[in-house]
């Protein structure tokens, strides 16, 4: 059979890819060959675009067991357990079928984690939507909400945070990012590097059926609902949870020697991965996939994108053990090939040869390319722009308080989180809207670990570089102010069209602004994912390069919350920047302006301020403790009175020529707030700080009333706004 | 020794063992779904979770495990079971407990700590607490209204079968309280005999204070005067 001409294009593989691949062979592809190139030579398989700046990210420390390239990262947490954990993206089909967009997306990223022999005890997300005034915004944030819970829940694995954010950049393009933390022994993680051959080659889990079918290229064209119709997959976490069992089971011998999910790209990638990783090949034969429908052709098998598939690669006198296990969990176990020790990937259709392809060409032969970056300049004017807005009378503070308290943004998330199960597996020592980060016991120790997810995307819109540098502060601060040392990060980089010079100028300086603070914060990079072309109609979201942070802290019961007792006094830690109005959700949310620079940081400085507030914590000398950002202080003074159900009163000298609005609304980096009880406030205000860091105080939780300088506002009155934040915005109250 | 039964789907199987052994201090093991021989067990389990995905309806297919007629037998002889959240709806599937759970009133999953007035002593499972004493105990579930027919809801008063109602913190029983939408307020039912008892809350998840409270130790313990009975 030959390939009809252009039928490349169909698998979004360009004229020049093409006959790349067919100098590479020496010959035209067969049809299986080329679906299985446009899969591996995907944004999404292969990162074409990301790639070369991948490498400038940090990777290493000694706490580092395993870095990128694996299914997952993996850090030392001490008593000899490894944290694994990675983010990913499921935008593309969530924005299509949300609920199972979304579902699948926590299968997929909780397979990642147990692929390596990990029990997963966390999910997180991160979530991005166009505003809750549109019916179809308000549909898909329910239905991505619902899919997450309804997968997590039924699998059993807590969802222990995240954050939303709405944007009218994302009205085509949601962003559904999902995180997931598992724990397993040093010794046990797994990896997915096939090994030995005449070693079998098994498949076990779900049937293989004809969903998604080359879900991995259409991720990686623009205009998903265009692109996406018919290959959305059908999560199944009944099927999955069966699976984490068998798998976790099957770990505890030594037959399994090699695994790997079946995510994206299904067979085709997870049989190229093992051969790669391995630098061994893989033979397998399509006839022996169980198939959940009639009449499915090679090249169906090895693009079908079926969930809660797993791939193993055993020992020989271990077949029978494990389909033997497998078999206990009610799932299927079938044989399908073989180890080979020459380098090759051979797919038999019934013993007929579909494809026969050295792995390399599909993996490190994958093209990659360096584009042209120039900033779109209408983004450079709405940085430059200068701020118009008049101040603000000290009687309208309150009034301005309520409007962002209420606003889609920074209103309470509760009516997402109660839908997602956060308390099973009862290690949730902080929950959310507890405190900043999350934070889970690990069973058998004294040791906790806390985790985080941010991005401030609005800042990476008005300066990626800059705002990429703000999500990694950010995240670990919160990681921070939960009284955790911030370790490791992972990283999801949704961008729109990188061969757009405005796409790639986003993407490469938000790289660089991420390598730069993981680099001086030390928080270096263990995994990862890249989502692009997030882009419809000519309209790409904004550059969300969200950040997840994961810390641990020695002793689980000195952790921090974000609540504090009447009673406590507070100050604000911080490095002596004055807050700005650029890129303020001030701006944004209450006169509708994304304008303005992003506040600066000097990432030097936010390490100081952290490293300060751990050596405070370790004393004792902090009751409570909450990152100061989005909103600026009065916001995050409001939110730890409403966690704490207590009052407050805050006083703050406003300088002559210094804005009222900037003052109470505006934001700066390395800030944060921490209470501590009146006896021991003394030793905070002598107690010593680096020379960057400074400690003002501010007031007291006291009262019935959020008190900011003149304007009181009644705690009861706040509390219905910032509750309901969600609920009016969407119509449904 | 207390047997935890896991069904497939079962997730709540490992907090409830936990909580046993852990917090409690109790023996106790997994009961794979297929053991019929339940000779060595002083009192039983059945987990929170989603026992085969829920199918047809919450427990409709657990019911019929190989497992359920020696366990039916053992509660007949009047032999301790705790159901809980998912192991509740299991109960009522098998007829062992009265009643059935539907969907929440807002057709929504959802979880957060509530707190129930436990109002019948004379059971296996709360006479460790005091009368109208108050319990802080977290929820997760999808489908927890409690309903049965007012003939059948007059009955389980009059026999004093309904164990506790979902309350406010200082133990008023409101609409507010009972978020799921349960026929009045009820969180926790037992049989007649007071043996086998459902509750929709997970006292197995509030068995240590690092982790949010342990109100749920009232409940989890009771587990101790079974096994004190058999020794």
């Amino acid at each position: 059979m030959t390939i009809a001409p252009g039928a490349w294009r169909e698998v979004a593989l360009s004229d020049e890819e093409y006959h790349q691949i067919v100098e590479l062979l020496g010959r035209e592809p067969r049809p299986v060959e080329l679906g299985m190139f446009g899969s591996m030579w995907s944004e999404h398989c292969g990162y074409k675009h990301s790639r070369p700046l991948l490498k400038g990210f940090p990777t290493e420390a000694p706490w580092v067991l395993e870095g990128p390239g694996e299914n997952a990262g993996a850090i030392d947490a001490g008593d000899g357990l490894a944290i694994v954990f990675k983010v990913e993206s499921h935008n593309h089909p969530s924005a299509v079928e949300p609920y199972e967009g979304a579902a699948t997306g926590v299968g997929g990223i909780v397979r990642d984690i147990f692929t390596m022999g990990a029990r997963p005890i966390a999910i997180l997300n991160a979530l991005r939507f166009g505003p809750l005034d549109s019916a179809r915004n308000r549909y898909l944030f329910d239905n991505v909400v619902g899919g997450i819970g309804g997968y997590g829940n039924c699998l059993g694995i807590p969802t222990v945070g995240g954050e939303v954010f709405f944007d009218p950049s994302y009205n085509g393009n949601p962003l559904v990012n999902a995180m997931c933390i598992g724990v397993t022994k040093h010794d046990a993680i797994m990896r997915a590097r096939g090994q030995g051959p005449g070693n079998v080659i098994m498949v076990i889990g779900a049937d293989t059926g004809r969903d998604g079918l080359h879900g991995a290229t259409f991720s990686s064209v623009e205009d998903p609902e265009a692109s996406h119709r018919g290959v959305i997959q059908v999560g199944n976490p009944f099927l999955e949870k069966l699976l984490l069992e068998a798998c976790l089971e099957l770990l505890q011998g030594d037959d399994v020697v090699a695994m790997q999910d079946l995510g994206a790209a299904g067979m085709t990638s997870s049989t190229v991965e093992v051969a790669s990783r391995g630098g061994v090949g893989a033979e397998i034969d399509v006839a022996l996939v169980p198939r959940r429908e009639e009449g499915m052709t090679a090249y169906e098998v090895m693009m079908s994108e079926s969930q809660e598939r797993m791939l193993l690669v055993v020992r020989p006198e271990g077949v029978e053990r494990v389909r033997e296990i497998v078999e206990r969990w009610s799932l299927n176990a079938a044989a399908i090939g073989h180890v080979t020790d020459d380098g090759m990937v051979r797919v038999l259709d019934d013993g007929e040869i579909a494809c026969e392809v050295p792995a390399e060409l599909f993996t490190d032969a994958c093209p990659t390319y360096v584009r042209y970056a120039e900033e779109n300049p209408k983004i450079t004017a709405a940085r430059e722009t200068a701020i118009a807005v008049d101040d603000i009378e000290p009687s309208a503070v309150g009034e301005t308080l309520l409007a962002l308290l209420g606003s889609a943004n920074l209103g309470s998330r509760r009516p997402v989180w109660e839908r997602y199960d956060h308390t099973i597996l009862t290690n949730t020592v902080v929950g959310p809207g507890q405190g900043d980060a999350a934070v889970l016991r690990l069973k058998g120790t004294k040791r906790g670990i806390a985790t985080a997810i941010d991005c401030n995307s609005r800042y990476c819109w008005l300066d990626p570089e800059l705002g990429a540098k703000h999500a990694v502060a950010e995240a670990s601060r919160n990681v921070v102010c939960s009284g955790a040392k911030p370790l490791a990060m992972t990283n999801c980089l949704n961008f729109g069209n990188p061969e757009k010079p405005a796409g790639y100028y986003q993407l490469s300086r938000a790289v660089a602004g991420l390598a730069e603070a993981c680099r001086v914060l030390g928080v270096p990079v263990v995994s990862g994912n890249v989502s692009l072309y997030n882009e419809t109609a000519d309209l790409a979201v904004m550059p969300t390069p969200t950040v997840g942070v994961v810390g641990v802290i020695e002793d689980v019961t000195q952790r921090l919350t974000m609540v504090p007792k009447p009673g406590d006094r507070f100050f604000l830690l911080h490095a002596g920047n004055a807050p700005t109005l650029g890129g303020s959700a001030y701006l944004a949310d209450v006169h509708g302006q994304t304008i303005g620079a992003p506040p600066a940081i000097d990432l030097d400085k936010e390490a100081a301020v952290q490293s300060a507030l751990l050596d405070l914590a370790a004393q004792g000398l902090v009751s409570a403790a909450h990152d100061c950002s989005e909103g600026g202080l009065a916001v995050a003074v409001a939110d730890m009175s409403l966690a704490a159900g207590t009052g407050v009163k805050m006083d703050l000298a406003i300088a002559d020529g210094e804005r009222r609005d900037a003052a109470w609304f505006g934001e700066a980096p390395s800030r944060i707030l921490l209470t501590i009880s009146p006896d021991k406030a003394d030793r905070v205000v002598s107690a010593r700080l680096p020379e960057s860091v400074q400690l003002t105080e501010l007031g007291t939780f006291e009262g019935d009333l959020i008190q900011l300088g003149d304007a009181g506002v009644p705690l009861a009155q706040a509390k219905r706004v910032f509750d309901s934040a969600l609920q009016s915005e969407s119509g449904d109250a | 020794m207390i047997g935890v039964i896991t069904f497939p789907g079962s997730n709540g199987d490992h907090d409830a063992l936990h909580s046993l052994i852990d917090d409690i201090g109790a023996p106790a093991e997994y009961v794979d779904y297929r053991q019929t021989d339940l000779a060595r067990y002083d009192a039983f389990v059945l987990p929170g979770g989603f026992s085969y995905g829920d199918a047809l309806r919450c427990g409709a297919i657990a019911r019929f495990a190989p497992v359920m007629a020696p366990l039916a037998e053992f509660a007949e002889r009047g032999g301790p079971i705790l159901g809980i959240c998912n192991g509740f709806q299991v109960l009522t599937e098998a007829h062992l407990l009265p009643g059935a759970l539907l969907r929440n009133e807002t057709l929504k999953f959802h979880c957060f700590w509530t707190h129930i007035k436990i109002e019948q002593l004379d059971n296996a499972w709360t006479a460790g607490c005091k009368a109208g004493e108050i319990l802080r105990l977290p929820v997760a579930h999808g489908e927890g209204a409690f309903f049965a027919d007012d003939d059948t809801l007059d009955q389980l008063e009059a026999n004093g079968q309904i164990v506790a109602r979902y309350c406010e913190p200082d133990g008023t029983i409101t609409p507010g309280a009972n978020a799921n939408g349960s026929a009045r307020s009820i969180a926790a039912v037992s049989n007649r005999q007071g043996n086998v008892l459902g509750l929709m809350p997970h006292p197995e998840r509030a068995t240590n204070e690092l982790v949010g409270g342990a109100d749920g130790v009232k409940i989890m313990s009771s587990a101790l005067n079974f096994l004190n009975v058999a020794v």
